[in-house]
């Protein structure tokens, strides 16, 4: 990750990972790319770093605290209801 | 769209002192702000009282909410605030003030360069992966960290993540990617590891 190229991909990389950069940068960024090993990975990882966590499964709200949320609201009365 | 439309019956509703609606209020945004609350203060416990004290503040001040952003977006900004009060009590070292926030100066410049994206599935999978995934979050500096869970996690757009954390959109944008690179680096480190076991 030396050369000036990688550094100029790095500066432009979250547009280009956003879908944000212009098809002008990023034919230029893609160019370098295909001939760039160190470069590549760091695209193909922080993919892969979005991906796993788009995957994680999400943490829920134990039952015990829903209902202790209701209660410190003194909305007890719709538990049944909303469940 | 329509999530958008029955938010602004609902908030209506709330307004006119509708406990029901209250009641539908916290069911649909609950789970989010809780998730929320979970990663930024890591503690169940701490989490459950961030989400009580969201709702509380939030009914308390109903009138004063404009709408000029999402209730939700309203919602995740005092659970974020109510949740940084927290740290700093807790963890007053580990919540900075100020961090280079201008593409191209401080750049991070990856040192992980192990191509890891082809090992197994099932390694990626793991109980021990995902424990990684959610510890490596929960050490990311917190400014970071807020960014990544709601631009990435919660899937809130930049310009909502800009208004739940009063900063611009160029603050999230910058944040977000530092957090992303900092969590490659963690995780490369933690996969490549996993890969030259597997050699």
């Amino acid at each position: 990750m030396e050369k000036a190229a990688c550094h100029h991909l790095l500066e432009n990389l979250a547009g280009y990972l956003d879908g944000e950069a212009s098809a002008e940068l990023c034919a230029e960024l893609e160019r370098h790319l295909d001939g760039c090993t160190d470069c590549r990975v760091v695209v193909d990882t922080l993919r892969k770093t979005s991906a796993l966590y788009h995957e994680l499964p999400q943490p829920e709200l134990p039952p015990a605290a829903r209902l202790r949320l209701y209660k410190s609201l003194d909305l007890s009365e719709f538990l049944n209801s909303s469940a | 769209m329509l999530n958008e439309d029955n938010d602004q019956a609902l908030l209506e509703r709330i307004r006119r002192g509708d406990k029901s609606a209250c009641a539908e209020c916290v069911e649909r945004h609950s789970p989010g702000v809780y998730r929320l609350a979970l990663r930024l203060t890591g503690n169940e416990a701490e989490a459950e009282d961030v989400v009580q004290e969201t709702f509380l503040s939030a009914f308390k001040a109903i009138d004063s909410f404009e709408g000029r952003s999402g209730l939700s977006t309203w919602l995740y900004r005092i659970a974020h605030n109510a949740a940084l009060m927290r740290l700093r009590r807790v963890q007053p070292d580990q919540v900075s003030v100020d961090d280079e926030e201008v593409f191209g100066e401080g750049l991070d410049v990856p040192r992980q360069l192990h191509a890891w994206c082809c090992l197994p599935e099932r390694d990626f999978e793991s109980s021990e992966a995902r424990i990684e995934l959610e510890r490596a979050v929960r050490e990311l500096p917190e400014k970071l960290r807020a960014v990544f869970v709601m631009r990435e996690l919660e899937a809130l757009s930049t310009e909502e993540t800009a208004e739940a954390l009063d900063v611009s959109i160029d603050v999230v944008k910058v944040r977000l990617y530092r957090a992303r690179l900092q969590l490659r680096e963690r995780l490369s480190a933690y996969f490549t590891e996993i890969a030259r076991t597997e050699v």
